[in-house]
């Protein structure tokens, strides 16, 4: 986050709380990832195991389809690269250039 | 109007005591989990909830820790929430005393004073909540039955102040207070409802679910301090705000208090700074020298956090001699918690006194009269002592 932005204390909420609800969406945790998963979705078969194990709701999915990752919150765990059927194999984790 | 009212003398124990204050106060949800020499209030307490004199959720966990973690939980949703302890139970709350004061939690917590293990010892000292100090609460420490019973009520009004938001506990000498029967004046229970009011204040509600909240979250470096800041602004406005209350309070029961009480201080060449019972047992000393033409004096310390450095400084620059009494060390450091900050309020003074500090009554001993009357008598002499053996404290 740019310095600039952060706010002064005076401007916070009593006792470090958070006011409004899902605002973990604005936090992109996708700045942690070393690994990130790539699709070749002409080989996916849509079965949506790596949508079922994303831990963190980072498989996007529309009308049964898998449509990709959201880049955002996707820490690069590669569960959905390991749980992809042996025989389709689409989703293949490359190193993030630094 | 509340001077028209009439009230009852009462012969309690400080435990006794405590649960009263704590059934006029009526709150919401109380956790405790029973320690020695604590024990009787929750036993009280519990006896006012299994009869229906009380409404309270009380809630029996398996530990102090779970204790405070559950009042914690019941603050977040803006209800009045009150628990106890002592010792080794204080000492297992210590991770979340830290939550509750940064919370912002208007807990109240009566902590009976007892000292730590090891070796086990369930007698008074203060190494419990003097151990606790950092920790963001406010304390307010107490003689007699009395004054934990009027602290307590205004507890409730320090902790529930906007401005404010803070744990306040309130500490009594185990045993000394605990077990033993005083002459104890209650408010009614209209005066209490009265003064604190029936509907609680808090800084959130977590259970609005209309406007949701995250309670706690993780804080990286970027915004910490900031909440640190905006914490440590609170004891700016307690420090002002605890005054206030000791004079209204005061002002509508006949009652009041400060940061600290004194007695003979006003042309005092030799003072004494305590605090707890023993105060009781200094002022008895004072009054005896003063009779034999002796400028003696006694400053007995009620508010320790936030402390009064101002006003401690003022009371206390215009004397010669000055013994701090500590009920507990603070191992490694420069002395006993209370002499350290005295001695560091004294440093922007215009005329300091000599200063020693006396560590006393750990683990139950008693500070017995005669003990006591020689070290006033030879306070005037000490800092030679104290000069001559290169220390600057006493055990004893």
């Amino acid at each position: 986050m740019e310095k600039a932005k952060l706010k002064g204390w005076r401007d916070l909420h009593i006792g470090g709380i958070i006011v409004g609800g899902a605002t973990s969406e604005a936090f992109h945790t996708g700045e942690w990832r070393v690994q990130r998963p790539v699709v070749e979705l002409d080989k996916c078969i849509n079965c949506l195991f790596c949508w079922v194990y994303c831990p963190d709701d980072a498989v996007i999915v529309e009308d049964g389809k898998m449509k990709g990752f959201d880049y955002d919150h996707c820490k690069g765990c590669g569960i959905c690269a390991e749980e992809c059927p042996p025989k389709v194999k689409c989703i293949t984790m490359i190193m993030e250039e630094v | 109007m509340s001077a028209q009212v009439k009230r009852q003398m009462l012969a309690l124990t400080g435990n006794e005591t405590i649960a009263l204050a704590m059934k006029q106060i009526h709150p919401d949800v109380v956790a405790a989990y029973p320690i020695t020499p604590s024990t009787t209030v929750m036993e009280k307490f519990a006896e006012y909830v299994a009869n229906g004199e009380v409404q309270t959720e009380l809630v029996t966990v398996e530990s102090e820790h779970s204790a405070m973690s559950a009042c914690i939980g019941a603050a977040t949703c803006g209800v009045r929430v009150m628990t106890a302890t002592s010792s080794q139970g204080f000492a297992l709350m210590w991770e979340m005393l830290y939550v509750a004061a940064s919370l912002r939690l208007p807990l109240v917590m009566a902590v009976v004073n007892r000292a730590l293990n090891s070796n086990l010892n369930i007698h008074c000292d203060h190494s419990d909540s003097m151990g606790g100090r950092d920790a963001g609460w406010i304390q307010l420490y107490s003689e007699d039955a009395q004054e934990v019973y009027d602290n307590l009520i205004q507890a409730v009004r320090i902790a529930e102040h906007p401005d404010v938001f803070l744990p306040v506990m309130v500490m009594s000498d185990g045993f000394y207070v605990s077990h033993s029967v005083f002459n104890v004046t209650p408010l009614s229970d209209e005066e209490v409802r009265e003064f604190i009011g029936t509907q609680p204040r808090s800084p959130y509600n977590f259970l609005d679910i209309s406007n949701p909240i995250t309670v706690g979250p993780v804080d990286l470096p970027d915004y910490y301090m900031e909440h640190k800041r905006l914490q440590a602004e609170a004891y700016y406005h307690a420090k002002r705000v605890v005054k206030e209350i000791g004079e209204e309070f005061g002002k509508r029961f006949g009652r009041s208090y400060g940061y600290f009480e004194t007695y003979g201080l006003e042309d005092a060449e030799l003072v004494i700074v305590i605090a707890g019972t023993a105060a009781g047992t200094t002022r008895y000393v004072v009054e005896q020298l003063r009779r034999e033409g002796r400028k003696v004096g006694m400053l007995k310390m009620r508010v320790f956090r936030p402390f009064p450095q101002e006003e401690i400084c003022a009371a206390l620059q215009n004397a010669k001699a000055v013994a701090v009494l500590d009920r507990s060390d603070s191992f490694g450091a420069f002395a006993g918690p209370m002499y350290t900050e005295i001695r560091s309020a004294l440093y922007e003074a215009s005329s300091k006194p000599k200063l020693i500090n006396r560590i006393y009554g750990l683990g139950g001993r008693d500070l017995r009269l005669s003990m006591h009357m020689r070290f006033f008598h030879n306070l005037r002499h000490c800092w030679k002592v104290v000069a001559m053996l290169n220390a600057t404290i006493i055990w004893a």
